[in-house]
C-alpha cells in the first residue's frame, strides 16, 4: 500500500475509532450496525467486482450468521429446561436437537463464520461445477433468499416466524443492552471490520486476487491456462458467505432482533447498492457506499417516507447506466487486484481516458 | 373427495399454476432468451397490467371490459417497455448482471409510483359473468371436484399466447429476423438488418405479453403494488428450467414446475413446498445444466 | 523422454446438428516438432484445435497424448497433461499489465499454495524473465495487456502458452494481421520453440508457412486432403483443386 494511502486509511480509522467520544448515542448505535453491513459489502467486493459473479442472496448468509448469535442469545440466561419465550408459544415442550449445542457460545461464535460459510461453499459448488452461467448463479441466489425467508417465516415454532429472533439474553455474562456493552460491541465491530479488510486487501494482493479478475474478464481463457476455476470461485464465495455471517451477527448482537425481514430478495438486492454506489471494485467504496447509503436511508425515510424507494430506484439506474464504477470509479484509487485504476473491464468501452 | 378425485384436482391445479407461471415467464424468457436482458422489473409490468386492466373496468363499455381490459394492458404494457429499452437497457447491452441491476431499480420506481397511485392496498378486478361458474366433473364419477372457469380462461390466455408467439418467431419474416439476430448479431447487421430495432421490437412484445398477462391474473388475485415480487422468482426459476432461447422449454418448465408445485402441497405445507422446489431446481440443474431444451452451439459455453 | 508420438488424432469426428465439421480425421505429431495445418475457410482447422483442447466433444474418434486419452477430460485438465492453446482472437486479460498475464499463465501458479502468495517465488520469477526476453517484451512488462500493439498481444499470447509448459503447443494464426517484418519474427520465435515443445500452427499466410520450413497438412471439408513438405502439397492436384480460383492463395509472394 503507498504511504499516502495508508496514512488515510489510518486517519480514517483514527476517527472511527473516536466515535464513541464525539457521537450521540443514536448516531453512534447506527454508524455502529452500519459499519456491521459494510463488512458484508466487503464480501461483495470480493464476489461480484473481482470475480464477476453477482448474489442476490447476501441476506441468506446474513441472515444465518445473525441467527446462529441470536439462537446462543435467546438460550442464555435461562434455566436448565426452560426453552425459549416462543417455543413455549408455540407449544414445543422440549428443546429441538439442533438448537441445543447453541447453548455454548464458543460453538455460536463459531457457527457464526463456519455456517454461512459452509452453505455458501456449498451452495456455489452445486452451481458452478456444473458450468452453470453466471447470470443463472444471480437468479438461482435470489431464489435462495426467497427460499430461506419462506421456511424461517413459516417454520414459527423453531425460528420465531416473522418476528423473528429478539429479547436476548446475555453474552459471556454481559447484557448487550446494558450502555457499557454498547460501546465495546461498537469496538468489536470496528476491529471485525479492520480485519475482514485487511484480509481482503491481502488477497487482492495474492495471486488468487488476480485470478478472481481473470476469472471475471476471461473465465474460458483462465481455463485454458489449466486452472479450474471452480474452486476459486467457491473459495470467493464461501469467504463472502463468512463476511456477511460476521455481518449478521453483529448487527443482531447490536440491533437486538433478527428476522426474515433483512434475509429475503428485497434486503439482499439493496445491499447490492452499497457496493455499487461505492465502486464495485474497490473495498475502501464498499465500506463507503455502505455508510452512506445507510445513513442516507434513515435520514430520507424518516424525513418523507414514501421518497426512499424513489431515492434507492434511482441510484440502481443512475449508478448502473452512468457510473458504474461507482464512487470509487471517480476517486480512482488501486485497492482492486491489477491495475484498476486504468482499466474499467466491467464495461465494453473504457470509462476513463 | 375420492382418491383419484384429490389427484384430479390437484392436476387441474398444476396446469392451472403452469399457466399462470408460462404467463409471468414468457415475457421473461423472450428478452433474457433473445436479448440477454434480465429484466428484474417484469413483474412490476404485470403488476402495470393489472393495474391498467382495473382502469378498463371502470369504462363503461359493457360486455367489452374484458377484450378492452387485455388489450389495454398489453398496449399500455408495450409502451412502457418501448420507454424503458430506449432509456435504459439499450445503454447495457452485453451486460446482462447491469440489466437486472438497472431494471430492479425501475421496478422499485414502479412499485412506489403504484402505491403512490392506487395505495397500498390491492384493487380487484371482478371476472364477468359468464366466467364466474365453474364445471362440475360429478357426471363422470369426480363429486367434490370442480374446474373455475376463470382458471380455464387463464390456461386458455396462455396457450393462446404461446400459440401466437411461436407462431410470429418460426412463421413470419420478422421471426426470422429475430433468430438471425440472436445467432449471430455482427452477421445479421453486416446483411443490413437494423438489429437495434429487433431488439426494441422483442422487448416490446416481451413487455406486452407481461402487460397482457397482468390483467389476466388480474381476475384471480388483488393487483398490489408488489403484487410483480410474487411472480417474479418463479418466472425465473421456470426460465433457467426451460432452457435458453426455447417456447417450449419455457412452456414444458412452467407446466412442470407447476403440476411439481401442486403435488408437493399435497403432502406439505405451501411454503415448505417453496423450498422443496428450490431443491428439485438445484437437483435439476446437477442433470441438465442448460435446461430442458438446448441447442447445440458451436463451443461447448460462451460468455 | 519416451519414444513414440506426442499426440494421435485417431478417426475424430465433430458434428454439429448434421454438419460434420471433422470428419473421420487422423494425424499423428511427434515430439519437438512443428507441423502446418493450412485450408480454405470452412476447413475445420479451429473446430480441430477446439476438439483437441477440450472445448468440442467429439461424435466419434479419440485424442491421445503421450499414450493417455484425453478426448474427454475438462479444458485444464488438458492443460495440465500437456497441450496449451493459442486463440484466434487475442484472449489476454486486458486489465492486467504484460508480466501480470505471463505469472497467471504460469504452471507454478497452480494450486492453493501458488494462489495464497503475493508476489512470485525466485522460480517464477526467473521464469517469467525468460518468456520477456524469449517474446521481446521486456520493456513491455508494466503495461497493462489490453494497451500493447496487435504484434505485441500476439506475442505475449504465444509467451503465456509457453508459460503453461505445455509439451505440445497450439497456435491459431498467430501471425495474422501482422507486418511483413513482424511475421517474419514470429516465424523465428515459432522456431526457437521447438527446443522444448512441438507445436501445430494453423495460419493462412504462406510467406509465414514457407518460413517455417515444416512439414504442412492441408484440411478440406473436415478432412486430411494431403500431408508433406510445403513444395509438395503446392504442386498436388487436388490441394489446387481445392483453392481453386484462390491458388494465389498458395504462392508465398502474396505479400
Amino acid at each position: 500500500m503507498p504511504r499516502r494511502e495508508f496514512l488515510v486509511h489510518l486517519l480514517v480509522l483514527g476517527v472511527l475509532a473516536l466515535g464513541p467520544w464525539w457521537l450521540s448515542p443514536y448516531n453512534l448505535s447506527l454508524l455502529g450496525r452500519f459499519l456491521a453491513m459494510s463488512i458484508l459489502a466487503l464480501g461483495l467486493t470480493v464476489v461480484w467486482g473481482w470475480g464477476g459473479f453477482l448474489s442476490l442472496g447476501q441476506g441468506v448468509f446474513f441472515g444465518l450468521g445473525g441467527y446462529a448469535l441470536a439462537m446462543n442469545l435467546k438460550l442464555a440466561g435461562l434455566a436448565p429446561g426452560d426453552l425459549p419465550d416462543f417455543m413455549v408459544w408455540s407449544g414445543l415442550d422440549h428443546l429441538p436437537w439442533w438448537w441445543a449445542p447453541f447453548r455454548h457460545p464458543v460453538v455460536a461464535l463459531a457457527a457464526v463464520v463456519l455456517v454461512p460459510a459452509a452453505v455458501a461453499g456449498l451452495f456455489a459448488w452445486l452451481v458452478f461445477h456444473r458450468r452453470v452461467r453466471g447470470v443463472y448463479f444471480a437468479l438461482l441466489t435470489q431464489a435462495f433468499a426467497l427460499a430461506l425467508a419462506t421456511l424461517l417465516i413459516s417454520q414459527q415454532a423453531y425460528t420465531g416466524g416473522f418476528n423473528g429472533l429478539t429479547d436476548y439474553g446475555p453474552l459471556f455474562g454481559v447484557h448487550l443492552t446494558d450502555a457499557s456493552a454498547q460501546t465495546t460491541l461498537y469496538a468489536v465491530t470496528l476491529g471485525a471490520l479492520c480485519a475482514c479488510y485487511g484480509l481482503a486487501t491481502w488477497l487482492s494482493r495474492s495471486h488468487f486476487g488476480r485470478l478472481l479478475v481473470a476469472i471475471r474478464d476471461g473465465e474460458n481463457r483462465v481455463r485454458c491456462l489449466g486452472y479450474d476455476t471452480v474452486p476459486y470461485k467457491v473459495a470467493a464465495f464461501a469467504l463472502a458467505g463468512a463476511f456477511a455471517g460476521v455481518a449478521g451477527a453483529l448487527f443482531a448482537a447490536q440491533v437486538g432482533v433478527i428476522s426474515p425481514a433483512m434475509v429475503g430478495v428485497v434486503p439482499s438486492i439493496e445491499m447490492l447498492i452499497w457496493v455499487a454506489v461505492g465502486g464495485r471494485e474497490s473495498l475502501a467504496g464498499a465500506v463507503l457506499g455502505c455508510l452512506l447509503v445507510n445513513f442516507g436511508k434513515d435520514w430520507v425515510s424518516s424525513a418523507m417516507p414514501s421518497v426512499w424507494l424513489f431515492v434507492m430506484g434511482g441510484l440502481f439506474i443512475v449508478v448502473v447506466t452512468v457510473l458504474p464504477q461507482g464512487i470509487g470509479g471517480l476517486l480512482a484509487r488501486r485497492s482492486a487486484p491489477g491495475p484498476a485504476a486504468d482499466a474499467a473491464p466491467m464495461t465494453p468501452e473504457p470509462a476513463g481516458p | 373427495m375420492t382418491e383419484l378425485g384429490l389427484v384430479a384436482s390437484q392436476l387441474f391445479n398444476g396446469i392451472s399454476l403452469g399457466s399462470i407461471l408460462l404467463l409471468a415467464a414468457l415475457g421473461l424468457a423472450l428478452s433474457f432468451g433473445l436479448m440477454n436482458v434480465i429484466n428484474m422489473a417484469h413483474g412490476e409490468l404485470l403488476m402495470m397490467g393489472g393495474y391498467l386492466a382495473y382502469l378498463a373496468y371502470r369504462m363503461p363499455v359493457g360486455p367489452w371490459r374484458l377484450p378492452l381490459a387485455l388489450l389495454l394492458a398489453a398496449a399500455g404494457a408495450a409502451l412502457f417497455g418501448a420507454l424503458l429499452e430506449l432509456t435504459v437497457v439499450r445503454r447495457l447491452y452485453g451486460r446482462p448482471l447491469d440489466t437486472l441491476l438497472a431494471t430492479w431499480g425501475v421496478s422499485l420506481l414502479m412499485q412506489q409510483g403504484a402505491r403512490s397511485l392506487f395505495g397500498p392496498v390491492g384493487v380487484e378486478v371482478t371476472a364477468p359473468d359468464w366466467l364466474a361458474g365453474a364445471i362440475p366433473l360429478r357426471s363422470i364419477g369426480l363429486p367434490g371436484v370442480e374446474l373455475p372457469l376463470v382458471r380455464l380462461f387463464i390456461i386458455a390466455v396462455a396457450g393462446v399466447v404461446l400459440a401466437g408467439l411461436a407462431l410470429v418467431l418460426t412463421r413470419s419474416r420478422w421471426g426470422r429476423l429475430v433468430r438471425a439476430v440472436q445467432e449471430d448479431r455482427d452477421m445479421a447487421e453486416a446483411l443490413g438488418i437494423n438489429s437495434r430495432r429487433v431488439d426494441l421490437v422483442i422487448f416490446m412484445i416481451g413487455t406486452g405479453v407481461a402487460g397482457l398477462a397482468g390483467a389476466a391474473l388480474a381476475l384471480i388475485a388483488p393487483v398490489t403494488p408488489t403484487v410483480g415480487q410474487s411472480y417474479i422468482v418463479y418466472a425465473f426459476l421456470v426460465v433457467i428450467v426451460g432452457g435458453l432461447g426455447s417456447l417450449t422449454g419455457t412452456a414444458a418448465a412452467a407446466l412442470a414446475v407447476g403440476l411439481l408445485s401442486a403435488w408437493l402441497q399435497v403432502f406439505t405445507s405451501v411454503s415448505l413446498a417453496d423450498v422443496l422446489l428450490l431443491v428439485v431446481v438445484m437437483a435439476f440443474i446437477q442433470v441438465r445444466p442448460r435446461g430442458i431444451v438446448t441447442r447445440l452451439s458451436r463451443a461447448l459455453e460462451e460468455a | 523422454m519416451t519414444n513414440g508420438p506426442l499426440l494421435q488424432v485417431e478417426h475424430l469426428t465433430v458434428s454439429f446438428d448434421d454438419f460434420k465439421a471433422i470428419d473421420d480425421l487422423s494425424l499423428t505429431l511427434e515430439p519437438q516438432s512443428v507441423r502446418v495445418l493450412i485450408g480454405p475457410n470452412g476447413a475445420g482447422k479451429s473446430t480441430l484445435l477446439d476438439a483437441i483442447i477440450g472445448r468440442v466433444r467429439p461424435s466419434a474418434g479419440r485424442i491421445v497424448l503421450r499414450g493417455t486419452d484425453i478426448t474427454r477430460m475438462p479444458a485444464h485438465r488438458i492443460v495440465r497433461a500437456g497441450i496449451c492453446r493459442k486463440f484466434q482472437t487475442p484472449g489476454l486479460l486486458d486489465s492486467l499489465t504484460v508480466y501480470e498475464n505471463l505469472a497467471l499463465a504460469d504452471a507454478r501458479g497452480r494450486g492453493w499454495r501458488a494462489a495464497l502468495r503475493t508476489r512470485p517465488t525466485r522460480d517464477q520469477q526467473v521464469r517469467t524473465e525468460q518468456i520477456l526476453q524469449l517474446t521481446g517484451l521486456t520493456a513491455e512488462r508494466h503495461r497493462p495487456a489490453g494497451r500493447l500493439a496487435h504484434g505485441q498481444k500476439q506475442w505475449l499470447e504465444i509467451g503465456m502458452v509457453v508459460a503453461s509448459d505445455a509439451e505440445l503447443l497450439l497456435l491459431d494464426e498467430p501471425a495474422a494481421g501482422m507486418s511483413h517484418g513482424e511475421r517474419e519474427q514470429t516465424a523465428d520465435l515459432v522456431q526457437r520453440l521447438t527446443t522444448r515443445h512441438s507445436v501445430l500452427v494453423i495460419d493462412h499466410d504462406m510467406a509465414f508457412v514457407e518460413r517455417l520450413r515444416a512439414p504442412v497438412s492441408v484440411l478440406h471439408m473436415g478432412r486430411l486432403l494431403k500431408e508433406g513438405t510445403l513444395q509438395e502439397v503446392r504442386q498436388d492436384p487436388q490441394v489446387r483443386a481445392v483453392y481453386l480460383g484462390r491458388a494465389d492463395e498458395l504462392e508465398c509472394d502474396c505479400a
